[in-house]
């Protein structure tokens, strides 16, 4: 009896631990993009989240829809009743990642370079319009009869490991973090990545050096495009709130879970990123695990909130986060 | 001498007068004529064409002048003292609560300790609510948002910048939580419960005097003995009322020691501090000043309403501040109203622009054409905007989502090519003519 009785113990820590180190994956990935941006542009993009939405809808709208809007030939990966294969999945979710890509790009040409060299408050605000301008598509989009299905081709399978249901989403989401994070850590070594990293040291040094800053900002804000499409892809899966379709209330605030992540991390540290990430995520779902019996005391949902205790907890010690680089104030 | 040169001050007190010019005063004066033209439905202003059809105009126009209490509020926060908040929201909310706890209906005393319910004394459903009149819980929804600004303080005067608007952010969805734990406060976690109804009494509503408060709001009645009035038309004074007293008290405030101290800290801390404005003591004062316009704006939002869930204090009704005062103009109090008045009664203007063309779209001529390219049911491929039924789903945005997008692109728009706002292109025409017809 005892020795059952620990075994459920096990267990439930077991799926617990996993699930969180996926979540936090997770909240990485989007955490990225927003510190990508940040570093090489000093703009935080509150657009991130419309912008992870849409790249999800664009997703949706690949691995579903018949035909494309305002395209004239039908969708030639989606034929009758099967769901597409691993490879094709993985194709169409590069292509997804690519047009998010592009859609940062277009944003960032119209409305953000206008702009270079203002406050860092007005270039937030302007982001802050973007986000509502993109919102009301996104939640226009995903507004139809049917679920926005993103047809994970492992769909809620899962391996048993101590007693635990571990899914195997959990180990996608560990591989797309893997995957983010190295691109970028390689990225930074490129030739490219080193322009990167000196436009985030001195704007207008790395001009005078010959690199072509403009283009530095678009780069980055395709990348931060990408991570997010890629972030609210994985969030969608079918184990956490989502349930493998792109959700009309859970998409929306999934960028704003991330806020708590990249102040934890401090707004331009790419490692904070993921250990910011990491913590969030345990704390998120450890909560929900070990506090279930106060739920009455706690109020339903209250695991949504731990993020932003652990966030005001931070800053009244740290109030640069953990790895962020305090601000040189002249007077 | 002043007759000639209007413009030449000769004392510090005609520099710093509330309306300086006689424009000014002619200006604010014709503005508030017209309002109660419109309000009282006065022929001259029902006579505008018909989708701005005079007296449908008072409910959007109510909820209006109470955003602006709201907006002075965070005026003084991001625009006088520079703190950028995105938890306006939040501090609406705690207004709203606390207002609904000492006015709204409930069983009063037990019922207001929270946490009693996990304890076992009473029944969830149980709501706390001392019903006092307006006297009482509106200045409290200030005081009480006040002190919660306070308490905040420590974390907020900490942190600067974007770092800021993060915590706020935060706030926005603590709160919320909040307003789901404790039930017996916010109501149900979905529709809430039922805010008190605008009317002026003495004392409590249930103390014997049930039917007759001194004055009720919220039923159409007789003033003075010959003003007929509804009671949108009679909350709409007594809204106008408490804007012009905030109005004033914020002007008040921006011409004072406190204002100037605020400034300062806005235009470089730093410096202000080197000064001797103890720094972290003002922003505490600015977001306690900042809350309690909130508060009050919140209950009255509330009340407006009447009925209000915890998910409305959401982080899109404080991104609505934030437009109005980039809108607006930032650090002004005439570019916030101006934004208020804009941001607010845009969407209502949207809708009835939609209504009267899709009755143009039945007619033929240059108006129908126009009509019928820009709305479309979604049935047939024609690519208009405006979708007019609720099956279009994807690309034809119905009205609703189309205001997002208005405001959303009208942020960008504003803030790359008129950051000063709607009180920067007045600045620039009242410039021109200035100097007419020279350049300068």
């Amino acid at each position: 009896m005892l020795f059952f009785a620990q075994a459920t113990a096990l267990a439930t820590f077991t799926g617990a631990i996993t699930r969180a180190i996926a979540l936090g994956c997770i909240y990485a990935v989007v955490a990225l993009g927003f510190v990508i941006v940040f570093k090489a542009t000093q703009v935080l993009n509150f657009a991130h989240g419309g912008i992870a939405m849409a790249g999800a809808l664009f997703m949706s709208i690949m691995v579903n829809d018949a035909g494309f809007p305002f395209l004239p030939f039908g969708n030639p990966f989606v034929n009758g009743e099967d769901r597409p294969g691993v490879m094709v999945w993985i194709l169409l979710l590069a292509i997804a990642m690519a047009i998010t890509a592009g859609l940062a790009m277009v944003l960032e040409r119209v409305a953000i370079r206008p702009m270079v060299g203002q406050p860092l408050f007005s270039l937030a605000i302007i982001t802050l319009g973007i986000e509502v301008a993109i919102s009301a598509f996104n939640r226009d989009a995903v507004n139809t009869p049917n679920a926005r299905s993103l047809e994970f081709p492992w769909g809620t399978n899962f391996w048993e490991i101590l007693g635990a249901n571990v899914n195997h989403s959990y180990l996608v989401a560990v591989l797309a973090a893997a995957f983010s994070f190295g691109v970028v850590f390689f990225f930074y070594r490129s030739r490219l990545g080193v322009a990167m990293r000196a436009v985030a040291f001195d704007q207008e040094a790395a001009m005078a050096q010959g690199i072509n800053v403009g283009r530095v900002f678009q780069i980055a804000w395709a990348i931060g495009g990408a991570l997010a499409c890629l972030g609210a892809v994985v969030y969608s899966m079918a184990p956490f709130g989502p349930q493998g379709a792109v959700s009309s209330d859970l998409h929306p605030v999934l960028a704003f879970r991330a806020l708590p992540v990249i102040i934890l991390g401090g707004l331009d540290s790419v490692t904070g990123a993921l250990i910011g990430g990491l913590v969030i995520g345990s704390a998120e779902v450890l909560a929900g695990q070990y506090l279930s019996g106060y739920t009455s005391f706690l109020g339903v949902g209250y695991q949504a909130i731990v993020p932003y205790v652990i966030m005001l907890g931070v800053l009244l010690v740290r109030p640069y986060g953990l790895f962020g680089t305090p601000e040189i104030r002249r007077v | 001498m002043a007759f000639n040169r209007p413009l030449l001050r000769t004392s510090y007190a005609e520099d710093a007068a509330i309306l300086p010019t006689a424009f000014q005063k002619g200006a604010v004066g014709i503005a508030l004529l017209l309002l109660s033209a419109m309000a009282l439905d006065v022929p001259i202003v029902s006579a505008i064409p018909k989708f701005l059809l005079g007296n449908t105009w008072l409910s959007p126009f109510n909820n209006m002048l109470i955003f602006c209490v709201a907006a002075l509020g965070i005026n003084i926060l991001v625009g006088v003292t520079g703190q950028v908040s995105l938890g306006h929201s939040f501090f609406m909310g705690v207004g709203a609560y606390a207002a609904v706890l000492l006015g709204g209906d409930g069983s009063g005393g037990l019922a207001c300790v929270p946490f009693h319910a996990q304890l076992g004394l009473l029944e969830r459903t149980t709501r706390c609510g001392l019903a006092l009149p307006i006297w009482i819980w509106l200045p409290a929804a200030g005081l009480a948002a006040a002190a919660v600004g306070i308490l905040v303080s420590p974390v907020a005067v900490r942190v600067r910048g974007l770092y800021l608007a993060i915590v706020t952010v935060g706030l926005v969805f603590i709160g919320q939580h909040i307003g789901v734990m404790l039930p017996e406060f916010a109501g149900d976690a979905e529709s809430g419960r039922r805010w008190p109804p605008l009317e002026f009494r003495l004392w409590r509503r249930n103390d014997g005097n049930e039917d007759n408060p001194l004055i009720n709001f919220s039923e159409d009645g007789t003033w003075f003995g010959f003003l007929e009035l509804s009671d949108s038309q009679k909350s709409f004074f007594f809204l106008l009322g408490v804007v012009l007293f905030a109005t004033v008290l914020a002007k008040n405030l921006m011409r004072s020691r406190t204002g100037r101290a605020l400034q300062a800290i806005r235009d470089r801390d730093v410096a202000a501090e080197v000064m001797g404005v103890p720094e972290r003591e003002y922003k505490r004062l600015g977001f306690a000043i900042s809350s309690a316009y909130a508060g009050v704006g919140g209950a009255l939002f509330a009340v407006n309403l009447s009925r209000v869930g915890p998910p409305e204090w959401s982080l899109l009704l404080a991104v609505d501040f934030i437009a109005i005062l980039l809108i607006g103009g930032a650090g002004t109090i005439a570019g916030t109203l101006m934004g208020t008045f804009f941001v607010e009664l845009l969407p209502d203007f949207v809708e009835r622009l939609t209504e009267s063309q899709s009755e143009a779209a039945e007619g033929s001529g240059v108006g129908g054409a126009i009509a019928r390219f820009l709305l479309t049911d979604g049935s047939r491929n024609d690519f208009g905007p405006i979708a007019t039924s609720a099956q279009a789903f994807g690309w034809p945005l119905p009205v609703p989502l189309w205001n997002f997008v208005i405001y959303g692109v009208l942020i960008v728009v504003f803030l790359i090519a008129e950051p000063l706002g709607l009180f920067g292109i007045w600045l620039r025409i009242r410039n021109y003519w200035k100097g007419w017809p020279f350049s300068y």
